[in-house]
Parts: structure tokens; C-alpha cells; sequence
């Protein structure tokens, strides 16, 4: 790597740290999305305003103002928790942040893709003696899943590139590692060009993922 | 000591203070103009250059559809904050652009962050474009050239105005993910609305009262963008 003046291995070890962020953000984000479409499809008004408010919040708001509203605002919740002042870890930070903002689109996309399910389909589950569970489990998700693989993909790939951004609360992911090879080689166009092309073969691996499982869950359809 | 200062502003300030929200709103004020007026730049140069994008993208000549291809999948295979790291950082990097009559523009956050965002625009906006312009209806074309109008003229007067009917819907969350993307513009030193509250937290170590206010902020301004978009569609759509 004499290109990048020895910084290519540590451009690498910056794009592992942003797999692994892209990863757990994605996880703790299909909860948030889970409970989220839960509370909007719930019976009470009260859980069904939060849900709805949660969604409609961070979707209006850039995500770089929620990583800063979790890193600052988390930090002083810790402070005045344990009485001291306490930096707050980035990783842990940026991930709830992203978390948050890929759950208010994964509701929106769960609850479409359950409400598309036709009724009748629960209600035939039903009179064939499954229970509640059972139909949601057995008759009503698997139809629904299908249904937001596409949305709910993208939306990953989103949040992917999205996991740049929480370099600015200092997370040591790709965009980090860029910015700190930048400094030390007086080279950004080449350091950002390099980190640009990672995030292009990730993304692209992705999208390539992505098709790959639509292709597999449209062959069912046929037969 | 700094730290124990600190801290006993810590212990102040952890109870929400409503009145902070009245005080830093007129300051947000003014970065939130900040973030319009970028916005409305953006939006403007990349629908400007999504025309020839999306033009490109339906052309007969391959290197055409493959320059463009290519381009859309820059723009939108990477984050956006590469794209505007690699304008405003990594212009400095030539001494030939340093000595070029580009140096005054490339040096300004504010002309970087309109450029890198306004050319990301530009390829969702074009894309988005290219598949309208190919969803018209052969039939219609061909019904306008035995009219006797001339390609522009079929293309100005057919193809187009229903091509960009059809895009709407895309371009009005477009306009909103450009407002929300315009925040990166605090990290090139500007100070738009997410930069000024930044700066704010900075100064009163009250990051809930600060971020919710500017958060609250953002929504009033995308949510009365959604409701013009929805009313232009409206408008627009002679169907109903």
C-alpha cells in the first residue's frame, strides 16, 4: 500500500469499525423499528400517538443533529448520574443515535408492509384454529417480510453511509481513519478518494446481498 | 479546577429550563436561514443538473449511459459527508488549483458544501428523472410526432411535463433529505442550524434544551416543505 503512504492497512481497520457500527446499529435499530410499528399498530391511543411521534420526530430532523442531541445530551445525563463528569463512549453513542434514526423508517416500512397483508389471510388463519400468535407468526410476517425486504434493504445501505457521519463525534470508523491520514500525509484527496472507494465496494456488496435475497424470496411466489 | 466547575454546572443544569429554549431560539433563527438558503440553492442546482443526467442516462450512446451510470452510482454508492470532505479538504491538496481562478470557490465551505450536495442531488433527482422520462407511454410520443410536432417540441410539450408529474412525489422527500443533509454543512465550520447549535451547547452546556429547540426547528421547516410539495402535487394533478 505504498500508494497511500502506509495508511492503507489502517484505512481497512476503519472500515471493519464502520461494518461493525453498520451492523449493530442495524440490529438495535430493527428493535427500535419493531417496537415502534408495535406501538403504532397498538390498541391505545396513547401508545399509538408515542409510536407515531417517534417516527415523525426523526425523520424531520437531520441525523447528524441526533448523534450530536445522544453524544452531548448523553454525556450530561451520565454526568449528573454518577455526580462526575464522564466522556461518553462514541461507539455506544453513534449506535443508539443510528438506531434511532433506522427504527423511525423501519416502523414506517414494518407497518406498511403488515397493514398490505389482507385481512382475510389473518382471518382464514384463524377459523383454521390458530391462535393470535400463531397467525402473526405462522401466516401474517411471513408475507409481510417479503414485502419490506426491498424498502428495509435500502434503508440499510442508508444507514451505512449514514455511519460516516458519527466520525464527527470522534468514533473511529473510516471517516476517522481518512481524516487522520489526511493530517498526517497532507494528502485528504487521496485519503477521502481511498475511503470514498471503500464505502463504494461496501455499498455495492450490499446492493449485491440485497438482490441476491429479493431474488430468493420472489422465487416462492411462483411455484 | 475546570472539572469541578463543571460539574456543579452539571448539577444546574439537569433540570430542563424551558426559558433557555425562548433564549437561544432568535440565534437559531439565524442559522436556520443559513440552512434555507443552502437548501434552496442545492435543490435548484441539482434539479438544473439532473436534466442532462437523466437525458444521458436514456441516451442512445453508450458512453453516455455509462458516464452517467457511472456517476449515479458515486454519488449514491457514498456518504455525502465523503463528498463534501473530498471538495473542501481535498482541494487543497493540488498547488494547481491553489494558483487556479477555482481557489476562491473551492476555499469557501459555503461553495463546497453547494457544489458536493448540489451534484449528490443531482444524481438521486436524475435518476429519478431518467425513469419518468422512460415510464411515458411510447404511444403518446408517437401520437404527438403524427400530430406534426418536431422531437424537441414532442419532448418539451409530451414527454416532460408528465415525466416531471410522475417525479414529484420523489422530489418533494428529495427537497427534505436535502434540508436534512444541509446539517453536514457545520462540519466544514458553517454555521447553519445544526452548526449554531452546536456552538450554542458549547456556550451554555445545555445540550437538551439546545438540540430540542433546533430540532423542533427542523420540523417546522420540513414539515411545511412536505406540505407544499403535497399541495404543488395537488395542483399538478389534472386527473382527479
Amino acid at each position: 500500500m505504498d500508494l497511500l503512504h502506509g495508511f492503507g492497512g489502517q484505512l481497512l481497520l476503519g472500515a471493519v469499525s464502520t461494518v461493525e457500527l453498520a451492523a449493530a446499529s442495524l440490529v438495535v435499530g430493527t428493535l427500535f423499528g419493531a417496537l415502534g410499528c408495535w406501538m403504532q399498530l397498538s390498541g391505545s391511543r396513547v401508545m399509538r400517538g408515542i409510536g407515531y411521534l417517534y417516527a415523525a420526530v426523526i425523520r424531520g430532523v437531520p441525523d447528524l443533529l441526533v448523534v450530536f442531541a445522544i453524544y452531548f445530551g448523553g454525556s450530561l445525563t451520565l454526568a449528573s448520574l454518577t455526580g462526575r463528569y464522564v466522556e461518553i463512549n462514541t461507539f455506544v453513542a453513534g449506535v443508539v443515535a443510528l438506531a434511532l434514526s433506522f427504527g423511525a423508517y423501519a416502523a414506517e416500512i414494518a407497518r406498511g408492509a403488515l397493514l398490505s397483508v389482507p385481512q382475510s389471510q389473518r382471518e382464514a388463519a384463524r377459523s383454521l384454529g390458530l391462535n393470535r400468535a400463531q397467525a402473526l407468526w405462522t401466516v401474517v410476517l411471513p408475507q409481510a417480510a417479503r414485502i419490506a425486504l426491498a424498502p428495509f434493504g435500502n434503508q440499510s445501505i442508508v444507514l451505512l453511509k449514514q455511519t460516516s457521519i458519527v466520525s464527527i463525534v470522534g468514533a473511529d470508523e473510516l471517516m476517522r481513519k481518512a481524516a487522520e491520514a489526511s493530517g498526517a500525509t497532507r494528502e485528504p484527496f487521496t485519503m477521502y478518494l481511498a475511503a470514498a472507494c471503500i464505502y463504494l465496494v461496501l455499498t455495492g456488496l450490499a446492493t449485491l446481498c440485497l438482490e441476491w435475497s429479493e431474488r430468493r424470496a420472489s422465487r416462492a411466489f411462483g411455484s | 479546577m475546570v472539572g469541578a466547575s463543571r460539574v456543579t454546572r452539571v448539577r444546574q443544569l439537569t433540570m430542563f429550563d424551558f426559558s433557555l429554549v425562548w433564549t437561544v431560539l432568535p440565534t437559531l433563527g439565524k442559522g436556520a436561514l443559513l440552512t434555507l438558503k443552502l437548501t434552496a440553492l442545492i435543490v435548484m442546482l441539482g434539479t438544473l443538473l439532473a436534466f442532462p443526467v437523466a437525458l444521458c442516462r436514456n441516451a442512445r450512446s453508450r458512453t453516455l449511459r455509462v458516464a452517467a451510470n457511472a456517476y449515479v452510482m458515486f454519488f449514491r454508492g457514498t456518504p455525502s459527508l465523503v463528498q463534501v470532505f473530498l471538495l473542501y479538504y481535498g482541494a487543497s491538496q493540488f498547488q494547481a488549483i491553489q494558483h487556479s481562478v477555482l481557489w476562491p470557490v473551492l476555499r469557501d465551505p459555503f461553495w463546497c458544501v453547494l457544489i458536493a450536495l448540489g451534484l449528490n442531488s443531482a444524481s438521486y433527482t436524475g435518476k429519478t428523472l431518467a425513469a419518468a422520462l422512460a415510464a411515458v407511454p411510447r404511444s403518446l410520443r408517437e401520437a404527438a410526432f403524427s400530430l406534426g410536432l418536431s422531437r424537441i417540441q414532442a419532448f418539451w410539450t409530451v414527454d416532460l411535463p408528465l415525466a416531471v408529474r410522475a417525479a414529484l412525489p420523489a422530489f418533494g422527500n428529495e427537497i427534505i433529505l436535502t434540508c436534512k443533509a444541509t446539517s453536514l454543512a457545520s462540519t466544514v465550520t458553517l454555521l447553519d442550524l445544526t452548526g449554531t447549535a452546536r456552538l450554542l451547547t458549547s456556550e451554555t452546556y445545555a445540550p437538551y434544551e439546545v438540540f430540542l429547540s433546533a430540532g423542533l426547528v427542523y420540523l417546522a421547516i420540513n414539515y411545511s416543505l412536505m406540505f407544499a410539495t403535497r399541495r404543488l402535487e395537488a395542483l399538478l394533478d389534472h386527473s382527479r
